[in-house]
């Protein structure tokens, strides 16, 4: 299946300062059944537009380009459609819920994802397992199911948090977005092990990270080098190693 | 984005009939002719075969009444209420006050069944399952109000057993005059305000509850009214007295249904905490709030007030307003008992057209007395919504505390919140904090649960039960299962 998922000149702008801002400027990108790929950059290159984009955020508006996902239209669905479908983004700054209890909010969306894909609900025992078994897996404390979504995490629990709901709603195409900053090792590891579990030939992963260190525990299958909103560069794992030793430098020079 | 306002369109297209409960019930009814005078209420108190005294109770309030204006600094406007053009009393035909189920008209029983309030004590014993690691329940005894009067009250005998008395205000008249006559219009007196005179002259049914020293009430009495005849006023009168250590928790729920003009609503509750005692007041009230141009609903003016008499008497109103087109209701406690604690939590949610001015009243009288005001205000659509609270020391007040947390959630641009805190503090050594935030759901939490598979009305619904999590958690189980989802219900399609 070489249409898993088909990124064509994806154009997208969003509206700052009352004008419209180009920040997408034609992102080509194709990621086969069962890859992991990754993408870096410089900072303000657009890479968590894309995820953004992707995940079907509002106010990134795509003027142009096209995104197959399964073959189907992923652009023309809504964020809870796409999450159904199979699309899974682990926020670069997790978003908090006051008052939402962890617990519930994590089993509303599982609960969501198995009746849209036509699967039965977990009841609350049931729930309870399959969550308890995912955080030990993650070297989580049940006490994090207690609390607020994300209110008063930690940096490292928040990135946590994130790869539990990951590996809770089973998704087919996970797309991490600096999952692995400002992580210890061994949370680092915790969080890699999370993505290696769901590796299969029908998942594929898009990892955005500024990081060998990650990668170390990834085996990936491609590097995309982004720049000014386009991938200017794509290679195999030695391109990461490159760019952890010299930086984006000489890419950015070979681009101008 | 297309696509989004398009689902919201067709919500709103679906406008009010989210209004569950507007069906009409087709009963034969025993109604007074349009209009207000003292025969109007002569005719009430025959009816109702009431002794003297109380007729002429109701004469005097009629006549305070007649020189009192109706009170315009609430913040909200409605057309004028012309209050001749009313009927004060409907009952169903059949003979008032049935002594059991099998006397009730069958057609109210489904009305009831209809609204989810199960009469039969069979089937409210079988009950639903408790949920995991919930305390075990108690079974819940019924008083439900039908227009005018009380149809039947449940779980009679069981409560007798414990020396509770749970039934109609109508039929205590007649067999505790003793009670009634002590305790009427001892919270809140006939000539407090309009509402409470009007209510005091033409009142005619509600619920009385009296709990003797020492005994814990062994279940939650709850009370349902519904307002089903057209161009009927209800003025329902609850009064719950609760003696040295006894406790009671005692429920309201409300529903009327779907029409064209409004409704007017004005009952009066006065409550009577002893020493040791504590009275737990729930309310998830759903008027009709009109449809989503304005036009009918309930007009809700109440006047609830609880007098904490004892020493350590404690009295906790906690309420889910989430109906009627118009509300005003400020359920107070006046703590004299030394050590004696108020308690307000409340959530108000108001859509589309409504507006609600809603908040409390604390007065410290005795040492060392105690209030908490937590007051959460959700607006969206056009709405407006007001918290109005008053926290007032008196003299001897000393060492008294309040804490008050106010906060408001917007949805959408077009609605208003608004808080005003009155603080009067006459004692030195009272302390008062008040706390207040405003704050919207931000596009990120929106699109953090949407990426997340939860549909926009759950997301909604989620992030709005999280906000009022505080009061929720005072309610009794099955009633805060039950306003959760009215909440989602109030607030369909009012994304954006
Ligand atoms: N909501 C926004 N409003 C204004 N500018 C934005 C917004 N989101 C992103 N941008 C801008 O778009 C550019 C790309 O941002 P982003 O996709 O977050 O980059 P990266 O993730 O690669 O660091 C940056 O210049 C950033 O400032
Ligand atoms: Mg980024």
């Amino acid at each position: 299946m070489s249409n898993f998922l088909k990124i064509s000149g994806l154009h997208a702008k969003i509206e700052a300062d009352g004008g419209d801002k180009e920040i997408l400027r034609g992102v080509d990108l194709e990621i086969p059944a069962g890859e992991l790929h990754v993408i870096m950059g410089p900072n303000g290159c657009g890479k968590s537009t894309l995820a953004y984009t992707l995940a079907g955020r509002e106010d990134y508006e795509v003027t142009a380009g096209s995104v197959s996902f399964k073959g189907q239209d992923l652009l023309a669905m809504e964020p809870d459609e796409r999450a159904a479908a199979g699309v899974f983004l682990a926020f670069q700054s997790p978003v908090e819920l006051p008052g939402v209890n962890n617990a519930n909010f994590l089993r509303t969306a599982v609960n969501s994802v198995r009746r849209a894909r036509g699967e039965a609900e977990m009841d609350a025992v049931q729930f309870l397992k399959t969550v308890r078994a995912a955080t030990k897996s993650l070297s989580m404390q049940d006490e994090m199911l207690k609390r607020n979504v994300n209110v008063g995490f930690s940096g490292g629990e928040k990135k946590r948090n994130e790869v539990l709901q990951m590996t809770l709603l089973q998704p087919s195409l996970a797309i991490l977005d600096e999952t692995d900053s400002g992580l210890d090792v061994d949370a680092l590891r915790i969080v890699a092990d999370g993505v290696n579990k769901l590796r299969a030939p029908d998942f594929s992963a898009l990892v955005i990270t500024h990081h060998q260190r990650l990668l170390d525990y990834l085996s990936p299958d491609r590097i995309h080098v982004m720049a000014k909103g386009r991938i200017i560069r794509s290679g195999g794992p030695e391109l990461a190693r490159q760019i952890d030793q010299d930086g984006y430098a000489t890419f950015l020079a070979d681009a101008a | 984005m297309p696509a989004v306002t398009e689902t919201r369109e067709q919500i709103e297209k679906l406008g009010q009939s989210t209004y569950r409960w507007g069906f009409e019930t087709d009963i034969e009814m025993d109604i007074a002719p349009k209009g207000l005078d003292e025969d109007t209420i002569r005719l009430i108190s025959a009816r109702k075969e009431e002794p003297e005294w109380l007729l002429e109770w109701r004469l005097a309030a009629f006549r305070q009444w007649q020189k009192m204006e109706e009170p315009e600094w609430a913040k909200v406007a409605y057309p004028k209420i012309d209050y001749q053009d009313l009927h004060y009393y409907a009952a169903p035909k059949k003979k008032p006050g049935p002594k059991s189920l099998d006397e009730v008209d069958p057609e109210l029983l489904r009305t009831y069944e209809k609204l989810g309030i199960p009469l039969h004590e069979q089937a409210m014993l079988a009950g639903v399952e408790p949920e995991e690691g919930a305390e075990p329940r108690l079974p819940i005894a019924v008083d439900a109000v039908f227009d005018s009067v009380s149809v039947a009250t449940t779980f009679r005998k069981t409560l007798q057993e414990a020396g509770v008395i749970f039934c109609p205000i109508s039929e205590a008249v007649r067999d505790y005059p003793e009670l009634v006559r002590k305790y009427l219009g001892s919270v809140v007196p006939a000539g407090d305000n309009f509402f409470s005179a009007l209510n005091s002259a033409v009142f005619t049914d509600g619920s009385f509850v009296y709990v003797p020293a020492g005994v814990r009430c062994p279940m939650e009495l709850s009370t349902y009214f519904r307002i089903n005849a057209r161009n009927t006023g209800q003025f329902e009168r609850t009064l719950i007295i609760v003696e040295d250590r006894g406790s009671v928790s005692y429920l309201e729920g409300c529903t009327a249904p779907m029409r064209d003009e409004n409704q007017l609503h004005a009952a009066v509750v006065e409550l009577v905490a002893m020493e040791d005692a504590s009275i737990k007041y729930s309310t998830v009230q759903n008027w009709y709030p009109g449809d989503e141009n304005g036009r009918g609903g309930i007009y809700n003016f109440v006047t609830k007030r609880g007098a904490c008499r004892g020493a350590r008497a404690r009295i906790s109103w906690t309420q889910v307003e989430t109906g009627s087109a118009v509300t005003w209701k400020y359920p107070s406690c006046i703590l004299q008992g030394e050590g004696s604690v108020g308690e307000f939590y409340s959530v108000a949610v108001t859509n589309n057209f409504q507006q609600a001015d809603t908040g409390t009243k604390m007065i410290h009288i005795g040492r060392n007395t105690r209030s908490t005001i937590i007051a959460k205000t959700i607006s969206a659509g056009r709405s407006d919504s007001t918290y109005r609270g008053l926290v007032r020391m008196m003299p001897k007040a000393s060492g008294a505390r309040n804490f008050t947390q106010c906060d408001s959630l917007l949805i959408g641009d077009q609605c208003g919140a608004h808080t005003v805190p009155y603080i009067e503090n006459r004692n030195m050594s009272a302390r008062i904090e008040h706390e207040a935030t405003t704050s919207r759901i931000s596009e990120d939490q929106m699109f953090y649960c949407r990426s997340r598979g939860l549909s926009e009305e759950d997301a909604v619904g989620l992030i709005v039960n999280g906000f009022c999590k505080d009061v929720l958690k005072e309610l009794p189980m099955e009633f805060a299962v039950e306003a959760q989802k009215l909440l989602a219900i109030s607030l369909e399609g009012s994304v954006g």
